[in-house]
């Protein structure tokens, strides 16, 4: 029997829908080593024999400066600086990933630089953690083996992550680049599963255009992603999750009328730059995370418990 | 009004269903038909695929008038059949479309 192939964009997709809603915080290793800008180079390879690891941060004030890799001990055993304080020889210009990033910024930013580890800071740009692909893995792997646990005992249906026991409705869809034919799959079945449960149509309309705006924003703008639905009794949550290319500017692109659509888009009667601060508009919570070159997180959250007939004349 | 009822030169109704159309409204942006139009509108344009009717539909629009005598694909009428959409071409542009409509919707 010979092995299927399943093509590269369908795996990765497929590891992105495992990779869910953690994030970089809850994979990182906390128990970090770090060395500041006066230790030796003969200190730092001392710490990485004695715990068995092959890179260290250097800190100021727990703020990330550099990086020593076992790389940089070789060259300082070939040129004879192990004496050197690491400051002279240590790598600059280090890219932190943040705690607070999904988990698959993290997964892009191993695919697309050449680092083996990435020190993670905090919002005060604080060293709080290192993360690697041993990380990653272990994480995505403690995942399936709970999806699968739990398709064990639910008779093969995949159940949203744990705390979420009023769960009415989950499903994640995959989009494609440029795949418009697939764009309005999610809105609709968002719509039906809201309009067979009573919602008021006009929460209906909000949630669903929020939706469509999302997955059209993946399409049209993203190298492909996952957009994923979750419905409880109190509201529906949208979350949009893809691959890059990230927003430089998160702000610009929140500002109606910008956009980076090209001719092609705009010829499907899209990129009109009103796609964000529509959904920001037609969400009672709104939330966007981009890092460029890994990924942008979208989340919107419409409440389906508000007296909307009555106070909606402002949505 | 009925879509049976809606007529003016250059109009033809090409699949007729059932909601009243109460107001109309003038788009190619999709985008902008997602932020503006109103339930019960009938959206006049010139994008004649699918993801316009997916629009309409969102929005709870009545008809879709496609302008310029556009071809209609039988994808885009499937989907108008199964959201319930009227579906209209008319060989005008989308400006002598929207008058012809006005007037004959007695706005």
């Amino acid at each position: 029997m010979s092995p299927v192939q399943q093509p590269e964009e369908d795996i990765s997709l497929r590891i992105q829908e495992l990779a869910g809603n953690l994030k970089i915080r809850d994979v990182m290793t906390r128990h970090v080593f770090a060395v500041t800008r006066t230790c030796t180079m003969r200190d730092v390879q001392t710490i990485m024999k004695n715990n068995a690891i092959s890179g260290i941060p250097v800190v100021d004030s727990n703020h990330v400066v550099g990086m020593v890799s076992v790389h940089d001990i070789m060259s300082a055993f070939e040129q004879d600086w192990m004496a050197d304080a690491v400051a002279d020889h240590m790598t600059t210009g280090v890219r932190t990933l943040s705690e607070e990033q999904p988990l698959s910024f993290a997964m892009s930013a191993f695919s697309k630089f050449p680092y083996r580890r990435f020190p993670v800071v905090n919002r005060k740009n604080e060293l709080v953690g290192m993360v690697t692909l041993r990380n990653i893995n272990v994480a995505l792997i403690q995942e399936l083996s709970r999806q699968l646990a739990t398709m064990e005992t639910e008779g093969g249906r995949v159940t949203p992550p744990a705390s979420s026991d009023s769960c009415i409705f989950y499903r994640t869809y995959r989009l494609a680049r440029y795949d418009f034919e697939s764009g309005g799959k999610a809105s609709a079945e968002l719509r039906e599963q809201l309009r067979v449960r009573g919602v008021a149509p006009k929460t209906i309309r909000r949630a669903a255009v929020a939706c469509y705006e999302l997955e059209i924003n993946i399409i049209a703008h993203s190298h492909g992603g996952t957009l994923t639905l979750y419905i409880d009794r109190d509201c529906v949550r949208i979350t949009a999750n893809d691959f890059g290319p990230g927003i430089p500017d998160v702000e610009q692109a929140m500002t109606e009328g910008y956009s980076t659509a090209n001719d092609w888009i705009r010829s499907q009667g899209f990129g009109a730059g009103m796609g964000l601060p529509n959904t920001k508009r037609l969400s009672d919570e709104f939330a966007i995370q981009s890092g460029v070159d890994m990924g942008t997180m979208i989340k919107s959250i419409v409440n389906l418990n508000t007296s909307e007939e009555l106070s909606d004349e402002s949505k | 009004m009925k879509a049976s009822e809606l007529k003016f030169p250059g109009l033809e109704c090409i699949r007729p269903s059932e909601p009243e159309i109460s107001g109309g409204y003038t788009s190619d942006l999709l985008s902008d038909v997602m932020a503006n139009l109103k339930e019960g509108d009938a959206l006049i344009t010139i994008q004649a695929h699918k993801n316009t009717i997916a629009v309409a539909a969102l929005m709870g629009a009545s008809a879709v008038i496609f302008c310029h005598g556009r071809v209609v694909s039988p994808d885009v009428l499937e989907a108008a059949a199964k959201e319930n959409i009227s579906v209209f071409v008319s060989t005008g542009n989308q400006f002598n479309t929207t008058c012809a409509f006005a007037k004959a919707l007695g706005e």
